[in-house]
């Protein structure tokens, strides 16, 4: 197997009396398009936040790009790329200066930023955009262009959280080869959505159910196993039994 | 029940075009769905719909009463229900929908039928503040608070958006129930998989129908032959039928990619090709388009 870039070991959170992550277990591999599902409430927001070393955990152990998720949250932070189902991209400022703003943010020498930003312009075909303000892009570019901007230090590993939410078909698609193309240059995606043919595109997924994981595998097997034609079969047996109200 | 003919809507002075000129009809009885992604003009037609917007053109009849010049009419008598959550947060349950109630001169009571099914369900919470709901739930109170007062048409901004496979069923179901009461229901969503729940949908894209009928017809009129293919190596495969000569398009679905080649061919070519180029456990049939199939087929259209 290749390296292991997240590993967690009864990994679990809790706010009080409830517990919103409760002791997960999972490695994620470099290069890897991992999808993490679960109904609404399930925990899936909690646990991503304590990976990226945002969320302290309440006890269990966790390893993202090789750090530890207790004490070396700013190392993480440099490793990882985040992009949240809300547009935060800024709409103010033009195309080429959010690239600039970011590339800047995440670290990047001048060098690597002049060179980082000519290829996503032109990865992304924006060559004519780029003094453009980016609140008059569609919905569909801004999209693409937060994922490049949160993959252009080269992250070990990037964090999207329902990156097409509301994305019309052919985007989402054009969204996906991105995806794979940085999954094909070794970047781990770590990715979460409610579109369940998405996670047919997942090398591996996994299912939270209240607060635990309950299901891991290749969408081949987990079909498999749970004996459904679609992932969405699948998921639709392991959610429903959530005895829980998220909160 | 409603009559929308060539609505146009504009904004910043109209360097935005949110509707281009829109028209269709809803039945009474109708569940009808506007089908399409973030920016298709959706939220406009339903705010324009239910007077909370005026248009810049064309006009809209709400069960038989103009959206503009009998506005104040139109207000008493539908039901709204936006994307954003808009209770109050901190009346609880019962208050919410005792307050909503009151607003159309009506009690909960007298209408306690039309939503009992569905208020039930968040009944053991109703001491509880609207703000400590779980989405689910403020969901499901925000449709009891549209329905409360016994609308006559009941309109539904992406009710279903950023909720989860399981709870987006059971939230159809409840729709499919309300409609056997009566209530002719307009909803709009951006997941393509739930326009067969609807009678009849409008497809929509950056302020245009692009087409409206019923998801049988919708799929019936595809044109082409479409093939699902599968191998070992789905990655490089799509990347071989992408360079293919025969190739009319390809897009990813789920476990297969959907293909269609010119001129309407049959997939021997096809098949032949991607043995040539040493993919294993290939599979290439002929399949019945899906809405979505059908949604990429028409924006591609010039």
């Amino acid at each position: 197997m290749s390296d292991v870039v997240i590993q967690t070991e009864n990994l679990t959170k809790r706010f009080g009396d409830f517990t919103a992550v409760d002791g997960i277990t999972f490695d994620v591999h470099q290069g890897e398009v991992f999808g993490f599902l679960g109904a609404n409430g399930a925990g899936k927001t909690t646990a991503m936040r304590m990976l990226c070393g945002l969320s302290k955990p309440t006890s269990g152990e966790a390893l993202v790009a090789g750090y530890d998720v207790y004490k070396q949250t700013e190392q993480i932070k440099r490793s990882i790329g985040y992009m949240s189902q809300k547009f935060s991209l800024y709409e103010d400022l033009t195309v080429l200066e959010n690239i600039r703003f970011y590339g800047g943010i995440y670290g990047l020498t001048n060098k690597q930023l002049t060179d980082s930003t000519d290829r996503l312009i032109a990865q992304l075909g924006l060559q004519n955009e780029t003094k453009q303000l980016v609140g008059s892009l569609p919905l569909g570019w801004k999209q693409k262009l937060s994922f490049s901007v949160a993959v252009i230090h080269k992250p070990k590993i990037v964090f999207l959280d329902e990156p097409t939410s509301g994305v019309d078909p052919i985007t989402r698609r054009q969204f996906w080869d991105l995806i794979y193309d940085s999954s094909h240059q070794g970047i781990t995606v770590f990715v979460t959505t409610h579109y369940m043919d998405e996670a047919e595109y997942c090398n591996r997924v996994s299912i939270m159910v209240d607060g635990r994981i309950e299901a891991l595998d290749t969408p081949t097997r987990l079909k498999q196993k749970f004996n459904a034609k679609t992932m969405d079969d699948v998921f639709y047996q392991l959610a429903r039994k959530a005895t829980r109200v998220e909160s | 029940m409603v009559a929308v003919s060539n609505i146009v809507k504009t904004y910043n002075k109209g360097s935005v075009k949110a509707v281009n000129g829109v028209s269709f009809d809803v039945k009474q009885g109708e569940l009808f769905g506007l089908i399409g992604p973030d920016g298709a003009g959706k939220t406009s037609l339903f705010r324009i719909l239910t007077t909370l917007l005026l248009p810049d053109g064309g006009n809209a009849l709400v069960d038989g009463l103009d959206v503009v010049k009998d506005y104040k009419t139109v207000r008493g008598t539908v039901g709204y229900m936006p994307e954003r959550f808009s209770l109050y947060q901190d009346l609880t349950v019962e208050e919410n929908l005792n307050f909503f109630a009151t607003l159309f001169n009506t009690t909960v009571e007298a209408n306690y039928d039309l939503v009992k099914d569905i208020y039930a369900q968040i009944e053991p919470f109703k001491n509880r503040r609207a703000a400590k709901l779980s989405g689910g739930m403020k969901q499901k109170l925000a449709l009891s608070c549209a329905l409360i007062h016994k609308p006559t048409v009941l309109f539904l901004d992406e009710p279903t958006t950023g909720v989860d496979a399981v709870s987006r069923k059971e939230f159809w179901e409840m729709l499919k129930r309300l409609k056997q009461q009566g209530i002719t229901i307009l909803v709009s969503t951006p997941y393509m998989d739930e326009a067969t729940q609807c009678d009849r949908i409008a497809l929509m894209q950056s302020g245009n129908i692009l087409s409206i009928d019923t998801p049988e017809n919708i799929v019936k009129s595809y044109q082409q032959k479409l093939y699902a293919a599968k191998a070992d190596d789905m990655y490089a495969l799509a990347n071989d039928i992408k360079v293919f000569e025969q190739t009319a398009s390809v897009f990813p679905f789920g476990e297969f990619l959907h293909v269609t080649v010119k001129d309407n061919s049959d997939a021997t070519a096809l098949k032949s090709y991607l043995q040539q180029h040493g993919h294993n456990n290939i599979t290439v049939e002929q399949i019945t388009p899906t809405v979505e199939d059908c949604f990429i087929a028409l924006m591609n259209k010039p």
